[in-house]
């Protein structure tokens, strides 16, 4: 726990010195309303995804699945809408499709005891590959006003985008699930010893069902609010975010064994990966050096904690 | 009298009937990747015969080994319980840097040239395996990392720039299109790399090692097998086998762009599971993970000559990658029951 609380409170150190250097390298552009407000919306999704990601990770799980669900739902709004659908149907539909995407990825995992790895990458592709046969290489486009201003104003009165709002809240419902309740409790202790948690009582299976079923439903969420943000519905929507998304949560602290973690840490992650890339764009930097920049940050935060604890051994060989 | 008789017989029975178990279940594994095959290939013939007249078996052939190669090298590590899911994109940077040198020295010898694009493959490997080895980080997550890193440097290097045939040597594309006793010869050099594999697998001491690492990585520290060496050298020997297909890409396709080889990786794991490697990692053959990717080039091919739209494609290769890892667990659950039971009776 000593150290979770270190790797936080070195990931507020990096977002400050990212903030001023930010800040400065672009002459106070980077930390302007407009700017952040950008910024806010660019990691909108990530944001959204990452709550329920970190649950799974804690519980020595993996998702790798969620931005072909967020592709898949934003195809079937697409497909749904050109049929003649109002949108006040087809979203919660589409939410529950989601959700239903989870509990087949959950099902395989749980019943099957198959490795969450190899299962979600399978539903990788099939989800996308749903999304294609759905909506083909087309993009819908046509959604009215009021859904799309949901990606390009702010709550009103405030200068915060609707999508960070909303990440916001679920944060906060998450927070709670994962730092304050029994169900936590067990989420950490399913991923720190599943042998164990099921020898406590804790029903294993059902909880790590119940976390894809969320993984799912969120992505779904993040679907809706991808497509209305570009006001497009298209099924490459969010193609690779799963890199962005696993990487900002273990970037924040949430070890990829499972078992260790916080929410408060992943949040911080976020906002990290987010600046940093924020900060490429700014400087005109190319896509391909921001894709380079998150695999490298994946690649660090998996491997510091190995690196500092080999360096501990050292120090304490060499005194 | 009788019990005294029967104590000394009951073991060899048990292992006996665990080693049929096993030698069926591995039988059926790949005569069932056999019977899958027939099962694709005859319906579309009959629905279109030219599906199996030489050229388009050629073809079948050629456009399966590319898969069939990275699927060699990907199931030495996927045999040690690790996954390499970066060959899709060392593939494209093997690809676009061969290519470009190619383009820039005309005068590159063809064997250097490829050497070359191999060259690249093998450090890609090794900054993977050492990672994966030093690291003690899952190798999904570096391989995710290195995946996207090396595709990232493969466009930054291209610059959206494209190289063309007409760049490349005669030589080169020659290689591409040319036959050895109507066998086209990139088809030659998959079954060499999966010779080789394969024998380096059965019959080295460190290729057997490999498999013990896979079945149990604590038990193989405990055996003094130096599991961190043999893992770095599988994931050596992917990216050297990933280096070679970008090469061969160059050859094949003779127009590469920085896209080359994305999402192979997917086809690559479907194609060493559906293959019968087990991904929980300590068995399985290259022979098997080869026809993995011969079936699963079969099946694309088939759903261009019944005109299913490509859309379809994606979806059909991860259902077949879920089917594949369900059939692998059912099997392998059922021939733990099967020893579970035998052992109980011969106690009996």
């Amino acid at each position: 726990m000593r150290s979770l609380l270190r790797w936080e409170t070195a990931l507020v150190f990096l977002l400050v010195v990212v903030a001023l250097g930010g800040q400065v390298s672009t002459d106070g552009a980077f930390l302007s309303g407009g700017n952040l407000f950008y910024l806010g919306l660019d990691i909108g999704e990530i944001a959204l995804i990452a709550l329920p990601l970190t649950l799974v990770i804690v519980a020595g799980e993996i998702d790798l699945s969620v931005a072909s669900v967020l592709g898949l739902s934003s195809a079937l709004i697409g497909w749904f809408w050109n049929a003649g659908w109002p949108l006040e149907t087809i979203l919660p539909v589409v939410i529950f499709i989601g959700a239903l995407a989870g509990a087949v990825n959950g099902l395989l995992v749980t019943r099957l005891g198959l490795p969450s790895l190899a299962v979600t990458i399978g539903t990788l592709a099939l989800y996308r590959g749903l999304a294609l046969v759905v909506l083909g290489d087309t993009a819908v486009a046509d959604f009215p006003a009021a859904y799309t201003a949901f990606g390009t104003t702010p709550v009103p009165g405030t200068n915060i985008p609707y999508p960070i709002a909303l990440a916001a809240l679920l944060a906060v419902l998450f927070g709670i699930a994962l730092h304050a309740s029994s169900f936590g409790r067990s989420v950490f202790a399913i991923g720190a010893n599943e042998e164990g948690a099921r020898f406590s009582g804790i029903r294993v299976k059902r909880i790590k069902l119940s976390l894809f079923v969320l993984a799912g439903a969120v992505a779904a969420i993040a679907g809706v609010v991808y497509t209305f943000r570009f006001s497009s519905a298209r099924a490459d929507n969010g193609l690779g975010l799963e890199l962005a998304v696993v990487a900002a949560v273990l970037l924040g602290g949430v070890s990829i064994f499972g078992g260790k973690g916080s929410l408060f840490g992943v949040l911080a992650g976020v906002l990290l990966l987010g600046g940093l890339r924020n900060l490429l764009i700014l400087q005109d930097t190319s896509t391909e050096v921001l894709t380079i920049v998150t695999g490298l940050l994946l690649l660090v935060s998996v491997l510091a904690p190995s690196i500092t604890r080999r360096l501990a051994t050292l120090r304490k060989a060499t005194t | 009298m009788t019990t005294r008789l029967d104590a000394p017989s009951a073991p060899p029975t048990t292992a006996r009937t665990a080693r049929k178990l096993s030698d069926r279940v591995g039988r059926v594994r790949e005569l069932g990747i056999l019977v899958a095959l027939a099962l694709v290939v005859v319906p579309t013939a009959l629905v279109n015969p030219r599906f199996i007249q030489p050229q388009s078996l050629r073809d079948l052939l050629l456009n399966a080994s590319i898969v069939a190669l990275l699927a060699v090298g990907q199931t030495l590590v996927v045999i040690t319980r690790n996954v390499d899911l970066s060959v899709g994109s060392v593939l494209g940077l093997s690809a676009f840097l061969t290519a470009q040198q190619f383009a820039d020295h005309p005068g590159t010898p063809l064997l250097a040239g490829i050497g070359f694009g191999v060259a690249v493959g093998l450090a890609c490997g090794l900054l993977n395996g050492l990672l994966v080895a030093l690291g003690n980080v899952p190798s999904l997550v570096v391989t995710l990392g290195t995946l996207y890193v090396f595709r990232g440097i493969d466009y930054a290097l291209a610059q959206g720039r494209q190289v063309n045939a007409a760049d490349l040597p005669d030589a080169l594309l020659d290689l591409g299109s040319a036959r050895v006793a109507g066998v086209p010869v990139l088809v030659l050099v998959t079954v060499v790399v999966i010779v080789v594999a394969a024998v380096y697998l059965r019959s080295y001491r460190s290729g057997r090692e490999l498999y013990a690492i896979g079945s149990n990585p604590d038990a193989a520290v405990l055996a003094g097998i130096p599991v961190a060496k043999r893992t770095l050298t599988a994931f050596v020997a992917s990216g050297l086998v990933a280096g070679l297909a970008g090469a061969l890409w160059v050859a094949r396709y003779g127009t590469v762009d920085a896209a080359a080889g994305t999402g192979l990786e997917l086809q690559v794991v479907a194609a060493v599971v559906v293959g019968g490697v087990a991904i929980f990692g300590g068995s399985g053959t290259v022979a098997g993970a080869a026809l993995g990717a011969l079936l699963l080039g079969t099946i694309t091919s088939c759903l261009v000559v019944l005109r299913i739209p490509a859309f379809w494609q994606q979806a059909i290769a991860g259902a077949l990658l879920l089917s594949a890892i369900t059939v692998d667990r059912l099997l392998a659950l059922r021939l733990a029951k099967a020893l579970r039971k035998s052992e109980g009776s011969s106690h009996a």
